[in-house]
């Protein structure tokens, strides 16, 4: 199983581990509550190097991405990012990126690990038609760290000369990092404020532990999970598939239908946002300690026997106490306020729709 | 954290203590720290009869589900009151304060000797 440059540092820290994505990842170093806090009150280090760094360059390259993005990469100014999606001739999901313009004709692109040769065989094929753009798959080359937290800016400041508070939420810049050439992105996946930093593999334990020692926590994938969760952030694989379009995942906003050019999947993201969906993603939050995980069914009423929708992703909010979820229903039980009957392994727990995130930062 | 020396196991990593006819039943501390931290259990009340290998609990923590397997046949006579309430106890006390169901049993079937479940867990 593919490790991440980090992977024996993550077992001298204790980390127990796990497959996400087909890589063995850090899934906690001691306690996923801990974790959870440590972003939510001060500063957690996440170590994404599985995922996946797509560059893309050349003359045509903006042209390209909008031809085979659903955004407009052609609109992002330099040095900001975007999120965009993937999608399929039908318009169903092959992944959610960010992606950052580096220079005009530049872009980096950060896709899910799961899907790595899935993005990098679908730009491929799609830019035959586009000379002069060159598509490069660095991932095996990049080391990639989120800082997240209140604390956050605040102690990657202390490893760098590049004023941090010159970058805004959603952009790029280059600077050192504890002495290593790094891109500082101001995104993340927690719904905190914090920087993902991305540099060579071979410098990626000296700054990982420059990090920790300027008082980063480390944190695994479970606190990433129910952070991301909180924050009403999808994951691919959850709640975006192959099976799902944008408007179902409520991700119409990413999609640039009013162009004049083609993209791959226009016509059928076209046709798709004309009709009503068959299904919508909703957040659902419940009473008590049970949480409701993903695949669990979702019923109209307590008596109800034919399922309305499904769960995708669950948990007993660690922020919050009670418990929160994603699902798919059926849109005439989707609009904020309606209760639904959740089977929890038998025993029905009534949830009620709310609008996401279930949690924001103060600002 | 070692297994205890005094007590029993069984592959669905539970460990049980036998005093006279009464079992004091928990999860190990291999099973607590493959869980995470645990947020939440659901016990059987005092009365609720057991049955070798059924499940009478579950162990929840953020990330999954935990089952409870009866290791024996019996009447549920305590559910530990104070897991309920502080379910981290299970992570930070497996094999003392975090117990969770006391059973009076009726037959004793053969449970794992502590050699046979460090075995089982690839513990030396």
């Amino acid at each position: 199983m593919p490790q991440t440059p980090l992977n024996a540092e993550h077992d001298r820290l204790g980390a127990s581990f796990t497959d996400f994505g087909g890589w063995d990842m850090p899934v906690r170093y001691t306690s996923d509550l801990a974790e959870h806090q440590a972003v939510r009150e001060s500063a957690g280090l996440f170590d994404i190097s599985h995922m996946a760094e797509i560059f893309v360059r050349g003359a045509t390259s903006p042209a390209f991405l909008d031809y085979a993005l659903v955004g407009l990469a052609s609109a992002i100014p330099d040095g900001k990012a975007k999120y965009s999606m993937i999608v399929d001739v039908h318009g169903n999901i092959i992944d959610d990126l960010i992606v950052y313009r580096l220079e005009y004709d530049s872009f980096l692109i950060i896709a899910n690990a799961g899907n790595r040769s899935a993005v990098v065989d679908a730009l491929k094929e799609r830019v035959a038609t586009f000379g002069f753009t060159d598509i490069f798959d660095s991932s095996d080359e990049f080391a990639l760290l989120a800082i997240q937290g209140p604390k956050a800016t605040a102690i990657l400041q202390t490893l760098t000369d590049s004023d941090l508070s010159e970058l805004p939420y959603y952009s790029i810049g280059n600077g050192k990092v504890s002495g290593v050439e790094s891109y500082l992105c101001r995104t993340g996946y927690t719904g905190e404020e914090g920087f993902e930093v991305l540099f060579r593999a071979e410098s990626a334990v000296e700054v990982f532990n420059a990090l920790i020692k300027a008082g980063a926590q480390p944190c695994g994938l479970a606190s990433r999970d129910t952070l991301r969760l909180e924050a009403g952030m999808p994951l691919y694989g959850h709640e975006l598939d192959l099976e799902t379009n944008p408007y179902e995942a409520n991700l119409g906003r990413a999609v640039k239908l009013d162009r004049d050019k083609d993209f791959v999947g226009k016509d059928a993201l076209k046709a798709i946002s004309e009709k009503p969906v068959t299904k919508i993603l909703v957040g659902l939050v419940g009473e008590g300690k049970r949480a409701a995980r993903a695949d669990y069914l979702i019923y109209a009423t307590a008596e109800a026997t034919e399922s309305i929708g499904k769960i995708t992703s669950g948990a007993l909010s660690p922020t919050l106490g009670y418990p929160v979820a994603m699902a798919y229903v059926s849109p005439e039980h989707s609009a904020v306020g309606s209760l639904v009957s959740v089977d929890i392994r038998g025993t029905r727990l009534e949830m009620k729709v709310v609008k996401l995130p279930f949690y924001k930062r103060a600002s | 954290m070692s297994n205890p020396e005094n007590l029993k196991y069984t592959k669905e990593h539970e460990w049980v203590l036998i005093e006279g006819d009464v079992a004091t039943i928990g999860i190990t501390a291999y099973a607590a720290e493959k869980l995470g931290d645990v947020v939440f259990v659901d016990l059987p009340k005092a009365g609720t009869s057991t049955t070798y290998m059924k499940i009478c609990g579950e162990i929840e923590s953020t990330k999954s589900v935990g089952e409870l397997y009866a290791p024996l046949d019996g009447e549920v006579v305590e559910a530990n009151a104070a897991v309920v309430s502080a379910p981290e106890t299970v992570n930070s006390d497996p094999f003392g304060a975090g117990w969770l169901i006391k059973v009076r049993f009726t037959n004793l079937p053969e449970l794992l000797t502590v050699a046979e479940y460090n075995a089982l867990t690839g513990e030396a």
